[in-house]
């Protein structure tokens, strides 16, 4: 079914949204959205397709359990805020604090992403939280991440860096991959580069495969490039910072 | 440092007292700080075609839920061409007393060419507004000269003696060819009291409140101006304590206790007073990192440890997002860290800048390109060179 | 006949079950309490209570404590105003004493609250996010120039005057070769390079062994001149005259000829065992005319290094920092009225001077008032005592701090009071060899490191807290102060509110 976004208020729009999966719609379209936030948010529900066409607003997704959501568009801050499960396609860039404590789930950005993207995303019991960003991510990327897969592809980068500065820092659990590598000085000072090992190899490969087929992407050229695995070095870093 | 650094106010101007309307809301001093957190938008052409004020309202309109209704506001740019080349006061007067004696010391200081009520329409949720008046005006010659200042410098000290000494009497804005149209109630209602469909201008800013600790007052809406500087500004610049020190060093009168002014003076100084060009006023407010300019060539490396080293006091710390309005256009800017959110598109000739993208697609659905500015690296948009008004100042 | 009407000040108990009559405190102890027989006898009269005998006894025998012979009460003649009588009138001399005013004026420091943020603005994470504490001190213009650099680029067009670079902004207070061991300058120059901070000479030279540090080394430049020459001078970051110290405003110094061995006799460039007298003045200087012949006297030397001038903070501290500045001084040290010195007139030590929250608040308005305040940093000292004073003299407008007791204390001062004896059994203020090596200068630049970088984790943490992320923004930010307990008048003076307003 398809509901009309224009122009109306993010409650209503979101109340509407609501009652359509009560009567057990599945697939649903919304147009001419723009800036409506919460879309999505706090939806548990399994088997339900949410697509937007428009840029929707934001904290889209927020405390999620179970919706795909499929934006044919940019989407703004705040994205997947305590995101539980579900999938969340954006063809689009997305913007700062993206899957902010995320904890599990799929967010796939087809473009560039923002600030503190992935900031403390967690994994619990069966749940891993993997966020792939096809585009650059800024500065403070993963930051005190404590779980889950980091993806940054960093393509069409025209020359930006793939990640900022800060990256990881804070970091104590989790892995960040970076196409195409990192720089020493662009690392929080938790983390450190390696190679990828085969299980690596064989938990990324099962990402792209489905990151490029939901991006209509050509797998081979996403792996053209190597990739570098970013993870903690210490579960406590700051041991020596403090005196009892 | 020359006297107008030194005097801050012109001779007689703390004399200047109005009876009869002490303890009023315009012109008090703020006791405390204002917080707040807000939404802000800019737009502009920058062939210098001139359009409504109805695309900067429809874009507020699309911020509603980050402001509270106690305060908005816009400024236009290019919307006085009859009297572009006068400087005009946009008043605020709590009292026809207040309007009579400031109009009074005014006609001391400037010949006055023009003058008039601002026009506002009857909106219910809008009550309480001061009396609004605007003169469009030019320094008496034979003052410049006396006081050894230029126009500009002149106009600051009348501001700055107006706004810090006389009570019931606030500038709302003091430049030429722009005014600010700014009070309480949401930027919407703000933008049909104020009638701002009715101008047109080739820049536009405007901005949505949401003060945390103190009632909202007319004056204290944004934009914050300063001759044709104008702010807008998200967020909250922890560093206010030093930063208005630092500025009263320089002369300015941080009044309004609010840290949105220190940036509008802190522009001001930086730009128009000591000349830095618009980049790197930009890295003195939002500095780069250490670890960053230790990674510079040289020449570049010295260069901004020395803005470092002499502009601590005015570097901006904390979360903010701004929108510097100006003669010759607009400039967007983000704190060093990226606290708080902007987005900025361009579409043919126009420029957009907002807190949220939606903002923006509220008036043009498919810009040619959007995208989000790295912290701390202003986004300039400028004029085109042949319409540049000679005013603008910014390199 | 009884020789002294004075009752011991401590008790030392030896537990005789616990002893094992090793002899080892009669070697610790630098006073010589300890007399050994078939077991250490101690007397009571001699012990300072620094705590080496009961530090190092392998057997933990040892306790000193407060002697509790009861006084006739009087609020009026205190214990301590007795004793002094009884002190003077044995002896007829001015009572001399060694470290930082004890007496209990109320800290100003204690009274200031800092602020922190909460919803409205974000506190930042001081470990995963940057936090940055370089500090630059020195002369700065108004304004920086710049010009194309002929490619679209834009360079500097004036260069600024020399500043040094500060990792943290922290210096360590002079404190003279002569007075100190040779291994606490070593520590403490050791330190300051580890830590990106400096070093001060104090007014005895610079031994040989530290020319190699003197990148991080303050040279001062006194009224006794000792170990002054060009080479000297042209060797340190900066030179500071010192005019006064915090701790004896407007006295000058005496180090004892037995202090002069050698080695400081080489380093101050006199005659070994001589009394090294420091005139009150600089002969030179007597008015603030001539402190600018001196400035500039001292900056033709070096090449225009910057150039500290250090006072004791005084009544008319504002206007005199003002002069100062004016005269050419690119760093105005303030050392404020709880400073330590080697050895003082107890008169002087506890009575005179400011306090350097008020000091510090004052100057620094005083500058911006004149519109000079880049002109000159300010080093604000005098009982920097914690990451706390620190932060709150930062507020109130110093530049850096500068620390000395604090540094000495690190290397394991008991703030015995007793420095000018000459017989530290620390091995701090002391030329007894067997008693100054007992600092390895490894170890105690490792101490004293570990708390330079304590306290700028701890700065870095407030900062945090206040939302800032660079020591710049709570520079002179007393916005970010208030004050609780203290007069509205010296709220005005610090330019602090009442907490609450």
């Amino acid at each position: 079914m398809q509901i009309d976004a224009k122009g109306v208020y993010y409650k209503e729009l979101n109340e509407e949204i609501r009652y359509a999966i009560d009567r057990g719609e599945t697939e649903i379209e919304l147009v001419g959205v723009n800036g409506q936030r919460y879309i999505g948010g706090g939806l548990r529900a399994e088997g339900v397709t949410i697509s937007i066409n428009g840029v929707p607003g934001n904290d889209l997704a927020s405390f999620m359990n179970g919706p795909r959501l499929v934006v044919n568009n940019n989407a703004q801050d705040g994205c997947g805020n305590t995101m539980n499960a579900g999938k969340i396609i954006i063809h689009g860039d997305a913007g700062d604090v993206l899957g902010y404590g995320m904890r599990g789930g799929r967010l796939y950005v087809r473009g560039d992403v923002g600030y503190r993207v992935g900031i403390h995303m967690k994994a619990y019991e069966t749940h891993k939280p993997i966020l792939v960003a096809g585009g650059i991510a800024r500065d403070f990327l993963g930051e005190y991440m404590a779980g889950g897969v980091l993806v940054v592809l960093g393509m069409n980068g025209n020359g930006t860096p793939t990640v900022g500065n800060w990256c990881g820092t804070g970091m104590h659990g989790g892995k960040v991959y970076v196409r195409g590598g990192v720089e020493d000085h662009q690392l929080g000072r938790e983390v450190r580069p390696f190679e990828l090992d085969d299980e690596d190899q064989a938990e990324l490969d099962e990402i792209l495969e489905d990151y490029c087929g939901e991006m209509g992407l050509d797998l081979a050229d996403v792996k053209s490039k190597p990739f570098v695995k970013l993870i903690p070095y210490s579960h406590r870093p700051y041991g020596k910072m403090y005196a009892y | 440092m020359s006297r107008a650094y030194r005097g801050h106010v012109v001779p007689g101007a703390t004399r200047f007292e109005i009876p009869d309307c002490a303890g009023n809301p315009y012109t008090e001093e703020a006791p405390f700080k204002i917080h707040g957190g807000c939404g802000l938008a800019g737009i502009m052409d920058v062939t210098g075609e001139r359009f409504s004020g109805r695309e900067i309202r429809v874009m507020m309109e699309y911020l509603h839920d980050r402001g509270n209704g106690l305060g908005g506001g816009f400024a236009g740019y290019g919307i006085y061409p009859d009297y572009a080349k006068h400087f005009c006061l946009h008043m605020m007067y709590d009292s026809e007393g207040a309007n009579e004696i400031t109009e009074e010391y005014l006609r001391k200081q400037f010949e006055i060419v023009h003058a008039e009520p601002i026009p506002t329409a009857v909106v219910p949720s809008v009550q309480d507004n001061p009396i609004l008046h605007r003169y469009f005006v030019t320094p008496i010659g034979s003052l410049l000269e006396e006081r050894q200042l230029s126009e500009a410098d002149f106009v600051v000290d009348i501001v700055m003696a107006i706004n810090s000494g006389v009570t019931g009497a606030f500038v709302a804005s003091s430049g030429k060819n722009m005014g600010a149209f700014k009070g309480v109630g949401f930027p919407e209602d703000m933008a049909d009291f104020y009638r701002i469909e009715e101008y047109e201008g080739h820049t536009w800013t405007g901005h949505g409140r949401f003060p945390t600790n103190t009632p909202g007052w007319w004056g204290g809406a944004h934009p914050f101006t300063l001759l044709d500087w104008s702010i807008v500004h998200n967020g909250e610049i922890s560093s206010y304590g030093i930063n208005s020190r630092y500025l009263e060093a320089f002369g300015y009168k941080c009044t309004l206790r609010t840290d949105t002014e220190v940036m509008a003076y802190v522009f001001d100084l930086l730009l128009r007073r000591h000349g830095l060009p618009l980049e790197l006023a930009c890295a003195a407010i939002a500095a780069p990192f250490w670890a960053d300019i230790d990674r510079m060539d040289e020449d570049r490396r010295t260069l901004m440890t020395a803005l470092r080293m002499v502009y601590g006091g005015a570097m901006a710390n904390g979360p903010f997002a701004i929108i510097l309005g100006h003669a010759g256009g607009m400039i967007g800017l983000n704190d060093r860290i990226k606290l708080r959110p902007l987005i900025v598109a361009e579409d043919g000739d126009r420029r957009f800048i907002a807190s949220e993208e939606s903002s923006i697609r509220a008036v043009c659905e498919s810009p040619d390109k959007v995208w989000m500015p790295k912290a701390g690296e202003p986004v300039i948009c400028n004029l085109n060179e042949d319409v540049r008004p000679a005013e603008s100042r910014v390199m | 006949m009884v020789t002294t009407f004075i009752p011991p000040e401590f008790r030392v108990k030896i537990d005789d079950e616990k002893c094992i009559k090793c002899g080892r405190c009669v070697y610790q102890c630098g006073w010589g309490v300890y007399e050994f027989t078939d077991k250490p006898i101690p007397d009571d009269a001699k012990c300072s209570a620094c705590h080496r005998c009961v530090t190092f006894c392998p057997a933990g025998a040892i306790t000193v404590e407060r002697n509790p012979l009861a006084f006739k009460e009087s609020a009026n003649w205190t214990e301590s105003a007795r004793k002094a009588v009884w002190r003077q009138a044995e002896t007829g001399g001015v009572l001399l004493t060694g470290m930082g005013n004890p007496r209990d004026y109320e800290s100003v420091f204690d009274h200031l609250v800092l602020d922190a943020c909460q919803v409205t603005n974000p506190s930042i994470d001081p470990l995963r996010e940057p936090m940055e504490l370089r500090t630059y001190i020195g002369r700065k213009p108004d304004a920086v120039k710049v010009e194309s650099d002929g490619g679209g680029g834009l360079k500097l067009a004036e260069e600024l005057p020399p500043n040094i670079l500060l990792e943290t902004p922290i210096v360590f207070g002079g404190m003279s070769y002569g007075s100190v061991s040779l291994n606490v300058h070593k520590s403490l120059a050791m330190a300051a390079h580890e830590c990106g901070i400096l070093m001060n000479t104090g007014e005895g030279g610079l031994h040989k062994d530290l020319y190699p540090l003197s990148d991080r080394i303050i040279v001062q430049c006194a009224s006794g001149r000792f170990g002054v020459h060009d080479e000297y001078l042209k060797a340190g970051a900066a030179v500071e005259i010192k005019i006064g110290q915090g701790a004896k405003p407007g006295i000058g110094g005496h180090l004892p000829g037995e202090k002069i061995n050698p080695e400081v006799a080489t380093t101050r460039m006199i005659p070994t065992g001589t009394d090294a007298l420091s005139p009150a003045p600089h002969h030179d200087i007597y008015s603030i005319e001539d402190l600018r012949q001196l400035i500039y006297a001292l900056k033709e030397t070096t090449g225009y290094k910057p150039v500290s001038v250090k006072i004791a903070c005084v009544h008319n501290v504002a206007a005199i920092a003002s002069g100062i500045v004016r005269a050419g001084a690119d760093i105005v040290y303030l050392d404020g009225f709880k400073g330590g010195t080697g050895v003082a007139p107890t008169v002087i030590r506890d009575h005179i001077g400011l306090p350097i929250e008020i000091a510090t608040a004052v100057v620094d308005q005083r500058l911006r008032d004149e519109g000079i305040r880049n002109q000159a940093s300010i080093i604000a000292a005098g009982s920097i005592r914690s990451s706390a004073d620190m932060a709150k003299a930062i507020a109130l407008g110093a530049d850096a701090v500068g620390i000395g007791s604090a540094a000495l204390i690190a290397l394991g001062c008991r703030v015995c009071q007793k420095c000018h004896t000459g017989c530290c059994s620390w091995g701090i203020t002391t030329q007894k060899p067997e008693l100054t090596r007992r600092i390895d200068p490894d170890w105690g630049a490792e101490r004293v490191s570990n708390l330079i970088k304590a306290w700028s984790h701890e700065l870095q943490e407030i900062l945090g807290a206040l939302g800032v992320n660079a020591v710049e923004s709570l520079r002179g930010s007393r916005e970010r102060l208030r004050a609780i307990g203290l007069d509205q008048q010296t709220c005005e003076i610090l330019g602090v509110k009442p907490a609450g307003a």
